[in-house]
């Protein structure tokens, strides 16, 4: 797939004084608590210019579980743009140019555009949410992210009652990206989710995490994070969001099953390993491990192994979603 | 040689095969040389690998012996062996603890189901006998039975090999370079097992 070119033109830059006067009322409101970014229609997020943001208002539904460490988190990583080792978003992803960014909304939507980061965060209010974050490989993490829910992100793109599906695109810039230059994967990196999914409240627009900017490793400026799927499913660096009313070609099916034009990332490196759904599920294993048990990693030594839970324990949120479905065949 | 030489190259070669053991101590819990973000992956990871390297330089010891005519090299043989055993052991555990926390109905399912962990479980099993029999008063006791007994070091090395070619994702071309290597210590036996009958052969 060719990608679009998505510098953005001239005339979508806001211009620099109406842009910095923006912030300086942002952050003089925060100075002076009028801004507790914790209401539901207080307004005006941004990628805060010291890289803290301010006060941001607990959720209720985050784990009280130990944190991961931030050096942790953000020094172990997959982030295959940058190269397959753990290390190497950590050592490379700094020649990612985070601003200006812009994302590229197209498909089954009435409001399809490219829109600047600053417009596309402006009227959300950001929290800070503790999720568990359980990779495919069978580690886990706990991260305090900061965002705001996806659907209200998406909700503004207005899709049609034809959008099944939403499709998450990653930078893919050869020059900023060194491990584009191998094949491992079909480039750019496409994750996708049902509209149900992608609206579903726990699923998230995070631009933050430990009340910071996201470190370019993590996916920076504004990725995706869906707690009750494996790590892989949350893209990050997102250029483009796409409404389809095409379902994805999942690989174990024969190829008479038509009616997709794409596929994820990760189920067109190995259908049978990593599925289109790919929610957390002890009870299907990958081909290579189990998927009952996860190194849990809190910062101690020996790290807690733990029981892994469907869903990854968010299945009293989510759970309904798949209703009557076969979560072994559909995984 | 003096006994006093070997005896220092023995002293080199213990600091040398404890030594990823140490630096592996010094980065988890005094962050020299950079953070460790998963101890119980890297340990899993560091201390398998190291075991795999240690076998494969039990197997070096015998070529550099006959390439480089130093043959007090054979005597350094057994120590790189035992050690070899002894980080295959330590990955074992860490497996069994620190990857699956004792769960010992996950572990054995895990070993019988996953043919990565089939292979590796069969290859550090099969080095016991040779472990148990590496004493100098073995060798005596078996005589020739003891040089086949331990020819069972290739099948363990290919084994080790194998396992480590299949552990994870194909991210890594680290596991086709100790394919490579493999295949010259392994292809070495069978260049000088023909060279030694076109001898007979020419001589009988």
């Amino acid at each position: 797939m060719t990608r679009k070119d998505n510098r953005i033109k001239p005339s979508e830059i806001t211009p620099e004084d109406v842009y910095l006067n923006r912030r300086k009322l942002v952050a003089g409101a925060m100075a002076m608590g009028l801004l507790p970014g914790c209401q539901p229609d207080a307004t005006a997020a941004a990628i805060p210019e010291g890289g803290e943001f301010g006060d941001l208002q607990p959720w209720a539904g985050s784990t009280s579980e130990r944190s991961t460490p931030l050096e942790a988190a953000s020094s172990f990583n997959n982030y295959y743009e940058f190269g397959t080792g753990k290390d190497d978003p950590a050592r490379y992803a700094d020649t990612l140019v985070t601003s200006p960014w812009s994302i590229e909304v197209t498909g089954e939507a009435d409001r399809t555009g490219t829109y600047a980061l600053e417009d596309i965060l402006k009227p959300h209010a950001l929290e800070e949410r503790v999720y568990r974050l359980r990779c495919v490989e069978r580690w886990s993490m706990v991260i305090p992210w900061v965002g705001f829910p996806m659907a209200d992100l998406l909700k503004r793109f207005e899709p049609r009652s034809s959008a099944r599906f939403v499709q998450f695109y990653t930078l893919a810039d050869r020059e900023q990206m060194p491990g584009l230059r191998s094949n491992i994967l079909d480039w750019p990196y496409l994750e996708g989710l049902t509209i149900e999914e992608a609206m579903h409240p726990l699923t998230l627009a995070a631009v933050g995490m430990y009340g910071k900017v996201l470190p370019n490793q993590n996916g920076a400026p504004i990725r995706l994070v869906v707690p009750w799927k494996y790590g892989y499913k949350s893209a990050k660096s997102i250029v483009r969001i796409s409404f389809t009313d095409e379902r994805p070609r999942i690989t174990t099916e024969s190829r008479s099953e038509g009616g997709w034009t794409w596929q994820t990332a990760w189920n067109w490196y190995a259908g049978n390993e990593y599925g289109f759904y790919s929610n957390v599920n002890p009870n299907r294993a990958h081909p290579r491990w189990s998927q009952q048990v996860e190194t849990r990693i809190d910062g101690t030594f020996p790290e807690p192994s733990i029981d892994t839970q469907l869903f990854n324990g968010y299945a009293e949120e989510v759970a309904h979603l798949y209703q009557g479905m076969d979560l072994i065949k559909n995984h | 040689m003096q006994r006093w030489q070997l005896g220092l190259i023995k002293a080199v070669v213990w600091a040398a095969c404890l030594a990823p053991l140490a630096w592996l101590y010094l980065r988890i819990f005094h962050q020299i040389g950079g953070y460790v973000a998963s101890p119980s992956i890297e340990i899993l990871h560091t201390i398998g690998k190291t075991g795999l390297n240690l076998l494969l330089i039990t197997l070096a010891v015998t070529p550099l012996r006959v390439l480089t005519g130093l043959n007090w090299l054979v005597r350094l043989r057994r120590l790189f062996g035992l050690f070899s055993f002894f980080y295959l052991s330590l990955h074992f555990s860490a497996f069994v603890w620190l990857d699956l926390g004792f769960r010992w109905r996950i572990i054995f399912a895990e070993i019988v189901l996953r043919p990565y962990l089939t292979i590796g479980m069969l290859a550090l099993l099969l080095l016991i006998p040779l472990a148990v029999t590496s004493t100098r008063s073995m060798q005596r006791r078996l005589g020739r039975r003891w040089a086949q007994l331990h020819r069972l070091i290739y099948a363990i090395a290919i084994l080790g090999v194998w396992h480590f070619w299949w552990h994870g994702k194909q991210t890594s071309n680290e596991p086709v370079v100790y394919a490579g290597i493999l295949a010259l210590l392994l292809g070495f036996r069978i260049w000088r097992g023909w060279q030694r009958r076109q001898r007979r052969q020419a001589s009988g």
